[in-house]
């Protein structure tokens, strides 16, 4: 392989998947022991760890895929091989940055991004960097576009315009008016998540298409209605995270016509996608194809919850409980990191298609990952449950009672995570050795 | 109006109509994202002031929002503290004595009494623009919820 810089961007992610769940494993010993690491990293520490972490598996494996797609698989010449290289370069020294900020306790953002707001700057230099090298190099007219094409443009520029957004904080005009702050703050993740999905949800459907070689049904009307569907979504549709905050009225209603149809698109892409599949097809990507039929079931239970939490009279009870928090879980493992493991395995396969996997291994911790990420799902609705009866029915008992009947639960929750992460780490072992080969050299792969 | 069905219908059959789509949701967007930013609806008219407004970096730079929600946004380890300013027997003095507590999950933090003071200004400020859990709501056949909200025009 003569550019290697996608698969060095794979391989971070796949390192940051592993922090990202280690950082995550020991937060959620806080849960059942408060004293756990209070001294050296409390909790209010430790949450920043895992969640930048954990997003930038998402977004670095995204951008990982895309690179490797356009330019090994449909054989582009990128724009520009220094682009890339500084791109990545920007992005490695900002993360090591962000940690060595995080250490010395200087996190002086908000949640999910805790960093100082200066390091968002390298960070928005990279997706421009990204977009130019992008848009350049997909040369052919737009109107020929596959609809991926048309999703990777539009997870770029959002992603830069919500990364943008999320920061306008640091102007005193929406600083000082808390309602307008909070609600513009919510808006931007929202929007931000709905911009990753479109890159996630672009390298899942290219993925299908690939393996079904089949190029048509990715430029139909459908896959086009489908896209503009979510597209709407993400504009508009993230008002959900804000219902119970005084904002005005028709944002409200908007989000809850536009509602949560993004899961119904994706959903529907991927059920007529597995119909359609031929057995020969289905085993030579075993893997690929196993993970997308799991992202295809999480997208169903994540419909069901989604779509019931976006009536306001249900988001009324469920809204600042644990219950959001299985939802965000379901889709970010279910959803993001099934697709991504796929989209993995996909690459794996075409870099080393001789590569004697061990298949029973594989196959048995798939069923680990979906089986403990459901119970550990199904805690987490429970916890909600619990949560949102002390909040409307048991004012009267104090938050610490409440939190000290939900230890069990907490510890269930611990076990089904440790089960989760015995998984993940097995798999990513397997795709790290992989692509580590990739890089020396070892696969004669173009 | 026969030359724009010309444009446009010329752009539909060059295969364009994904463009033309594109351009109307951008342009709605842009239009809901300038309502968003300069409306003032439903804003307490009074703004964050210098202490309120150092209260709401010290609650960043502690990262406060880890473990605390506000209007149910936020971590779950402790509590929703968007009313515990106005809660009975909670209130300032409450809010000083948990700061540098360290009890439990909370971390030992060192405020000086001015952080404390702006931490709790900050608060009183978030008290002040509506009540999270909301018990004055109607629920409505159709799935809505009315909400009773503080400073109602």
């Amino acid at each position: 392989m003569k550019n290697k810089s996608a698969l060095l961007f794979l391989v971070v992610a796949l390192t940051s998947l592993l922090l990202g769940i280690l950082f995550g494993l020991l937060a959620s010993l806080q849960y059942i022991n408060s004293d756990f690491l209070k001294e050296y990293i409390a909790f209010n520490k430790m949450r920043p760890f895992h969640v930048t972490t954990v997003v930038s598996w998402i977004v670095l494996c995204a951008i990982g895929s895309i690179y490797f797609f356009i330019t090994h698989l449909e054989k582009h010449t990128l724009y520009s091989q220094r682009l890339v290289k500084v791109h990545f370069i920007v992005f490695l020294l900002t993360g090591v940055g962000i940690y060595i900020s995080f250490f010395l306790g200087k996190m002086e953002g908000r949640e999910y991004l805790a960093y100082s707001p200066i390091l968002t700057i390298p960070i928005l230099l990279g997706w421009v960097l990204f977009g130019i090298n992008y848009f350049k190099t997909i040369t052919k007219k737009i109107s020929e576009w596959p609809v991926y094409y048309w999703m990777w443009g539009t997870g770029i520029v959002f992603m830069i315009y919500h990364l943008c957004e999320a920061h306008l904080w640091v102007f005193p005009y929406f600083r000082e008016h808390f309602i307008k702050d909070i609600s513009v703050q919510w808006k931007s993740y929202g929007s931000f998540v709905g911009s990753w999905n479109m890159l996630v949800y672009g390298t899942a459907i290219y993925v299908m298409a690939k393996i079904k070689n089949d190029k048509g049904s990715t430029k139909n009307k459908t896959v086009f209605f489908f896209y503009f569907l979510g597209l709407t979504n993400l504009m508009f549709g993230w008002a959900h995270h804000t219902y119970l905050i005084p904002t005005q009225p028709w944002v409200r209603y908007v989000a809850y016509a536009i509602s949560m149809t993004e899961w119904i698109v994706l959903g529907h892409i991927i059920y007529s996608w597995i119909k359609s599949l031929s057995k020969e097809q289905k085993d030579k990507y075993n893997m690929a194809y196993k993970f997308l039929k799991a992202a295809d079931f999480w997208v169903f239970i994540n419909i069901i919850l989604a779509l019931l939490f976006s009536i306001p009279a249900i988001n009324y009870f469920t809204h600042g409980t644990h219950i959001t928090v299985a939802h965000s879980m379901g889709t970010t493992i279910g959803i993001n990191t099934t697709i991504l493991l796929a989209s993995l395995f996909f690459i794996t396969q075409n870099i080393s298609p001789n590569y004697k996997a061990t298949p029973s291994f594989l196959t048995k911790n798939y069923y680990i990952f979906n089986i403990s990420l459901f119970l550990f799902f199904s805690t987490l609705i429970y916890a909600g449950i619990k949560r949102s009866n002390w909040m409307y029915f048991s004012k009267d008992v104090p938050f610490s009672k409440m939190q000290d009947e939900l230890h069990t639960t907490y510890i269930a929750f611990f076990v089904f995570g440790l089960c989760l992460v015995f998984s993940i780490t097995s798999l990513s072992i397997v795709l790290l050795k992989r692509l580590m080969k990739a890089l020396k050299g070892k696969y004669n792969f173009e | 109006m026969i030359y724009l069905n010309q444009f446009f219908g010329s752009m539909i059959n060059n295969g364009n109509k994904n463009i033309l789509v594109l351009l109307t949701l951008v342009t709605a967007f842009c239009v809901y994202n300038l309502i968003i930013y300069t409306h003032n609806d439903r804003e307490n008219p009074i703004r964050l002031e210098s202490d309120a407004l150092r209260g709401q970096q010290l609650w960043q730079n502690n990262n406060c929002w880890s473990c605390h929600q506000v209007y149910g946004l936020g971590g779950y380890l402790g509590p929703d503290l968007t009313n515990i300013y106005s809660i009975p027997n909670k209130g300032p003095q409450y809010i000083k004595a948990f700061l540098n507590s360290g009890v439990k999950s909370m971390p030992k933090f060192d405020f000086s009494d001015t952080e404390k003071d702006d931490i709790v200004a900050y608060l009183k400020y978030i008290d002040s623009t509506g009540y999270y859990p909301n018990y004055d709501a109607k629920f409505k056949a159709t799935g809505w919820v009315e909400l009773k909200y503080k400073n109602e025009k």
